[in-house]
């Protein structure tokens, strides 16, 4: 018996006068303490799923200018047409965030600007995802094919996300000590390259550890051979860096202020530390990586409210104004909307829309991988 | 006869709100952690309910885990010797100044809390970082040519875990000194001690037990931190609490988080449990009256 027809039979109970009113509410009562204790052994007592009128919807995303132009183009224009308030929520990672969702209660989180497909396919084994319903969303039809086909494959042909923006993770470097030719030169290299021991950073995640160190090894990152070389690599990363960085706040910082020379780093990041005059090259190598963001409806999630905010968010006005705040493409087509004036002049735009050119994670072959590589990363990233 | 003895329930009424609390905020969650710590993470990331001793085999007989706990303890144990050295003078200062206001010392003391912790450990890259204050001012003077590289390593972790735990040392050590009746340093005196002497034989004694309530406190805090290597640690430079958070957050591996976060709880309560048998855990409550 599940936990609302659990509901039911009390009501019903008290209602037919089986049980008093101080009972009725002492058993309630006892429910909801269970309820207020989430997740984990708890989620084995706890109801599944509130059901009210919808009043709001829970965004949450990476804050900064992106919140900014959510609250301005979206947010507001879609309380004002519908009533709904959006609660508008941050998050430092990715994986900081899962651990949230998975500590709530069913409905509590909405929809999460996630990084990738690998962040769906997991959100998705986990039982988080949703069914869209895709005609609640006609502004689906201009986003890029090829961003929604690995969503499709992961979730047998529906979509619990709609694709929002794109970038890569490549090379960045200070010119003054770098120059373009050797980075073109070196490409993946460069992040192992001697020269540069103690101002050498990199990102704290095994993912991006690994890919790296596969392009480094001459090997394809998404059917790695010899995983022993890899793990080598990744050993030489750490020895040559100074720091792992774990956020984008903080790669600007480790680059800015010449701490580190050489680093992989996000597209948009560099765009934006580019803009403030700091001389930082930009290079994606042959191989390099590229990802996808999209916004996921979470499981137990008021659907018809989450469609229709979405539907607002992949507004062409709304997607290319969060695009320019955050220099990271917008998962429009290009072919079918005009982008405007900054969009195509930002690192990782694909003019022709098929994102041909772009390596992305490979979701199904990452997530086999995930549980032993993520651990044996954190072991070697400690020295070992 | 006791009150209770005596069938009255006045105290366990005033308790109960306070144990409802801990028992309801503290007790059951620990417990739910005991029980994750004998359930398996599936491939998928979520969990197998069952019991399980795969996470505990795995923490208790792997050197990883091991020599991680033991650089844990060595920072943390480094850390709260510089903070005993550091500390007592400026307790001892404001301990036995004479100075009017010596309120306000103590509140200069308190300063530091109203700033979050982050921000605190953050500023040292504005100050010791390539481009900080102080290799600007050496270079500016002409002593160095070029910036010299002092974060990211295990000094610069010391030195944020000294800077965040010296304001518990500090006033442990203070509620000490000021409750030493000033008479016995007198009497000592009028018996021929010099002012170091007296200090030796009379007060560094009697001082001791906020010495070591400062010390417990500053190696739990700083054993259990994870912020700090986060902040200013160098690719190895983690403690077991960046383990914990790896397990938790990154790898979302729960239930082998949870059997770390015990491990670190059995050692450190047991350090706890230690100190209270022998030395009384009446010191350290003293400091937050």
């Amino acid at each position: 018996m599940d936990e609302s027809t659990r509901y039911e039979r009390l009501l019903a109970r008290y209602r037919d006068g089986d049980i008093d009113r101080r009972t009725f509410l002492k058993m309630l009562g006892l429910a909801g303490m269970a309820a207020g204790l989430a997740g984990g052994p708890f989620g084995l007592l706890t109801p599944r799923e509130a059901k009210a009128a919808v009043e709001q919807v829970r965004f949450d995303g990476w804050g900064g200018v992106v919140s900014e132009a959510f609250r301005e183009y979206a947010f507001k224009p879609y309380t004002k047409a519908t009533g709904i308030e959006v609660v508008d929520g941050t998050f430092g990672g990715a994986d900081e965030y899962l651990a949230r969702v998975r500590a709530s209660q069913p409905g509590e989180f909405n929809i999460a600007h996630l990084s990738g497909v690998f962040d769906y396919a997991r959100y998705d084994g986990l039982g988080l995802s949703t069914t869209l319903d895709e005609d609640n969303i006609p502004n689906l039809k201009l986003v890029i094919e090829t961003l929604q086909k690995p969503f499709r494959r992961i979730t047998d042909g529906r979509l619990s996300a709609v694709p929002y923006d794109y970038g890569t993770t490549g090379i960045a470097y200070n010119r003054k000590y770098v120059s373009d030719e050797e980075a073109r030169d070196k490409g993946a290299k460069l992040l192992i390259d001697e020269r540069f021991k103690d101002k050498i950073g990199g990102w704290s995640e095994w993912k991006t550890r690994i890919w790296y160190a596969a392009l480094q090894t001459g090997q394809d990152p998404n059917d790695i051979e010899d995983m022993d070389a890899v793990w080598d690599a990744v050993r030489q990363h750490r020895d040559l860096a100074l720091k792992y960085w774990s956020s984008g706040a903080e790669l600007m910082s480790l680059l800015g202020e010449e701490e580190i020379y050489v680093t992989e780093g996000w597209s948009g990041r560099i765009r934006a530390l580019q803009d403030q005059g700091h001389d930082i090259g930009y290079l994606d190598p042959p191989g390099g990586l590229a990802w996808q963001e999209c916004l996921f409806v979470i499981k137990g999630s008021p659907m018809a409210a989450c469609e229709e905010l979405l539907n607002f968010m992949l507004e062409p006005e709304v997607a290319i104004a969060v695009a320019e705040g955050q220099n990271y493409p917008p998962a429009l087509n290009p072919k079918k909307v005009d982008l405007g004036e900054k969009v195509p002049t930002l690192p990782a735009f694909d003019p022709s829309g098929t994102l041909a050119s772009l390596n992305f994670f490979d979701p199904a072959y990452w997530n086999d991988h995930e549980g032993q590589w993520s651990k044996t990363f954190g072991r070697v990233q400690r020295g070992y | 006869m006791t009150a209770t003895a005596r069938g009255d329930r006045r105290p366990w009424v005033l308790l109960t709100p306070a144990l409802t609390a801990v028992t309801l905020l503290l007790v059951i969650p620990a417990c739910f952690i005991v029980v994750y710590s004998f359930w398996l993470r599936t491939g998928t990331g979520a969990e197998q309910a069952g019991f399980y001793l795969d996470n505990w085999r795995e923490v208790l007989t792997d050197p990883f885990y091991r020599d991680i706990l033991g650089q844990t303890l060595r920072i943390a144990g480094i850390s709260t010797l510089v903070c005993a050295l550091l500390g007592y003078m400026p307790a001892y200062f404001i301990a036995y100044t004479r100075f009017r206001h010596r309120a306000y010392l103590l509140l200069l003391l308190m300063l530091p809390f109203w700033i979050s912790y982050i921000i605190r450990t953050m500023s040292w890259i504005s100050i010791l970082g390539v481009s900080g204050a102080v290799n600007a001012l050496l270079q500016w003077l002409g002593i160095i040519d070029e910036p010299l590289q002092m974060l990211y390593n295990e000094p610069s972790v010391i030195l944020g875990l000294v800077h965040f735990l010296l304001p518990f040392m500090i006033l442990n050590i203070y509620v000490s000194l000021d409750g030493i009746d000033r008479s016995l340093t007198d009497a000592a005196k009028s018996l021929g001690c010099t002012g170091w002497q007296a200090f030796r034989e009379v007060t560094l004694p009697l001082s001791l037990p906020g010495l070591a309530a400062g010390c417990l406190l500053c190696f739990v805090l700083g054993a259990g931190t994870y912020i700090t290597p986060m902040i200013l640690g160098g690719p190895t430079d983690a403690m077991f609490a960046n383990l914990v958070y790896e397990a938790i957050i990154t790898q979302l591996n729960w239930p082998l988080g949870s059997a770390l976060s015990l491990v670190l709880l059995a050692l450190l309560g047991g350090l706890v449990a230690i100190y209270t048998r022998y030395l009384g855990i009446d010191q350290i409550a003293k400091s937050f009256r």
